[in-house]
C-alpha cells in the first residue's frame, strides 16, 4: 500500500504546482496549522497566511501563501490561492520587503480586529522564515 | 474607365492597407499564443472554484438562511446583465457577436415587463449598445490602460457588482462574453452569476460528500461567493481576450487574402488599360499615315 495522495495548487492564472505522490502536506488551516496524511477525511478549509509543507519522496517543497482555500477529497488535495511564491525562489530580500510592506499597513486605521490579527500572522510567519 | 494614374494610385494604396492588416495578423497571433495559454491556465481554478462551491451549496440543509449571493432575493423583476467585449475594434464579428447574443436576452427580458440593467465591461460594447439602451446602461468599465488582463482588475468588476447587489439594485445577474473554442470558433456565452446556477449540475451530480468544514460552513460560503463571482468574471475576461485575438487574426488574415486578389483584379485592369491606349495610339498613328 502506498501512503501517498495528490496535489494540486492553482491560482487563478494557472495551475501553479502539481504532483502525484506526495505523503504529507502541512497546511496553514483557518484555525490552525494542519497535516494532511492519506485517506484523511473530506475537508474543506480556508487558509491564512503561513507557510505550505509538502513532503515528498523527492524531498520537502515549501510554499508561502497569504490566502486561498483548500479542499480535500477522495486522495486528491486542491488548494486554490491567488497569493503563493516558492520559498526556494525567493531570496531573503524579498521576504524582508514583504515585512515591511506589512507592518506598514499595520499602521493604517479602519483595520478591524480580523485584518489586524491576519496581518500580524503574517509578519510572524514571514519572519519564521528567516 | 478609370486612368491610368487612378489606378497605379489604387493599386499602392491597397497594397498599403495589405501591408498593415498583414501585421495586425502577425501581432494578433503572436498574442493569441499567450493569451490562450493564459485562458487554457485559467480554467482549473475557475472549475474548481465553482466545484467547491456547489459540493458546499448542496450540503446546505437551511435553505432559508442560506446566503443571498447564492439563492438569489427571491424575486426576478430586475436583470442586470454584464456584457463583456474589447477595447479594440477590428477583430471581425467577435463584439457583433457578444452583442447579437446579449441584445436577443435584452428583447427577451424586455418583452417579459422586467427591468433590465447593463454594465458594459469594454468600451466597444458601449459604443455598439449606446445606441438602443442608453437609459440602460448603468455604468461602463474599460480597461484599456491594462496591458494585460490581471485578477485585480476581474476583482474590481466583481464587487461592484456585489456592491450593487447587497443594494438591491438588481435581482438576476448574468455576464455575457466569448468562450475561445479554437482559433477559427468562439462561442458567445451567457452564464448566469447571481443567483449561482452552474451549467455542470446535470453532468456530474456527485452524491453528496459529507465535509468537515473549518470555520464553519457558512462562513465558508459568504467569503467564497465574491471570490467566485471575480473568479468567474476573471475567467470570462481571460477567455475573451484569448478569443478576441483569435477573432482578430481570422479576421486579418481574409483582409490581407482579399486585398491580395484585389490587387491581382487592378493590376490586371491596369495592363489592360495601357495596351488599349497603345493600341490606339499605334492605331492613330497608321490611320494618320494612310491617309498620306
Amino acid at each position: 500500500m502506498s501512503e501517498e495522495f495528490k496535489l494540486e495548487i492553482i491560482s487563478p492564472e494557472k495551475s501553479f504546482f502539481s504532483k502525484d505522490k506526495v505523503t504529507e502536506v502541512v497546511i496553514p488551516g483557518y484555525e490552525g496549522e494542519m497535516g494532511f496524511l492519506k485517506d484523511h477525511i473530506s475537508l474543506i478549509s480556508f487558509l491564512k497566511p503561513g507557510i505550505i509543507k509538502v513532503f515528498s519522496k523527492d524531498g520537502e517543497e515549501l510554499f508561502f501563501v497569504e490566502d486561498g482555500i483548500a479542499e480535500f477529497k477522495e486522495n486528491d488535495l486542491s488548494i486554490l490561492t491567488s497569493s503563493i511564491f516558492n520559498l526556494k525562489n525567493k531570496d531573503k530580500n524579498y521576504i524582508e520587503k514583504l515585512i515591511i510592506k506589512s507592518e506598514e499597513e499595520l499602521t493604517k486605521e479602519n483595520l478591524d480586529d480580523q485584518k489586524r490579527y491576519l496581518i500580524n500572522h503574517k509578519i510572524d510567519s514571514l519572519k519564521s522564515i528567516n | 474607365m478609370a486612368s491610368l494614374d487612378d489606378l497605379k494610385k489604387r493599386i499602392s494604396s491597397v497594397k498599403s492597407t495589405q501591408k498593415i492588416t498583414k501585421a495586425m495578423k502577425m501581432v494578433a497571433a503572436a498574442k493569441l499564443r499567450r493569451a490562450q495559454e493564459n485562458a487554457e491556465k485559467g480554467r482549473p481554478y475557475s472549475k474548481k472554484m465553482n466545484k467547491i462551491i456547489l459540493n458546499l451549496s448542496s450540503g446546505i440543509s437551511d435553505k432559508d438562511n442560506a446566503p443571498k449571493l447564492l439563492m438569489g432575493s427571491g424575486d426576478d423583476k430586475v436583470h442586470l446583465c454584464v456584457v463583456l467585449t474589447s477595447d479594440r475594434g477590428l477583430c471581425g464579428g467577435f463584439n457583433s457577436n457578444i452583442i447579437r447574443k446579449a441584445k436577443s436576452y435584452f428583447q427577451k427580458i424586455l418583452n417579459e415587463g422586467k427591468t433590465l440593467k447593463i454594465i458594459t465591461v469594454g468600451s466597444k460594447g458601449y459604443d455598439q449598445l449606446k445606441r438602443l439602451y442608453n437609459n440602460n446602461i448603468i455604468e461602463k468599465i474599460s480597461f484599456k490602460e491594462s496591458k494585460n488582463i490581471n485578477y485585480f482588475d476581474a476583482d474590481k468588476v466583481g464587487k461592484t457588482i456585489i456592491d450593487r447587489f447587497q443594494k438591491k439594485e438588481f435581482d438576476i445577474c448574468t455576464i455575457f462574453y466569448n468562450q475561445f473554442k479554437n482559433v477559427i470558433t468562439q462561442i458567445p456565452q451567457e452564464q448566469q452569476l447571481i443567483p449561482l446556477q452552474s451549467s455542470e449540475t446535470k453532468e456530474d451530480s456527485l452524491p453528496k460528500d459529507n465535509y468537515e468544514f473549518e470555520p464553519e460552513e457558512d462562513e465558508i460560503l459568504n467569503n467564497l461567493l465574491p471570490k467566485n463571482i471575480s473568479t468567474q468574471i476573471f475567467k470570462a475576461m481571460l477567455e475573451n481576450s484569448a478569443s478576441e485575438q483569435g477573432s482578430r487574426m481570422t479576421a486579418m488574415d481574409n483582409a490581407t487574402r482579399n486585398a491580395g486578389e484585389m490587387v491581382d483584379k487592378l493590376t490586371i485592369q491596369y495592363n489592360r488599360s495601357r495596351q488599349a491606349a497603345i493600341t490606339k495610339e499605334l492605331i492613330e498613328i497608321i490611320s494618320g499615315a494612310e491617309s498620306l
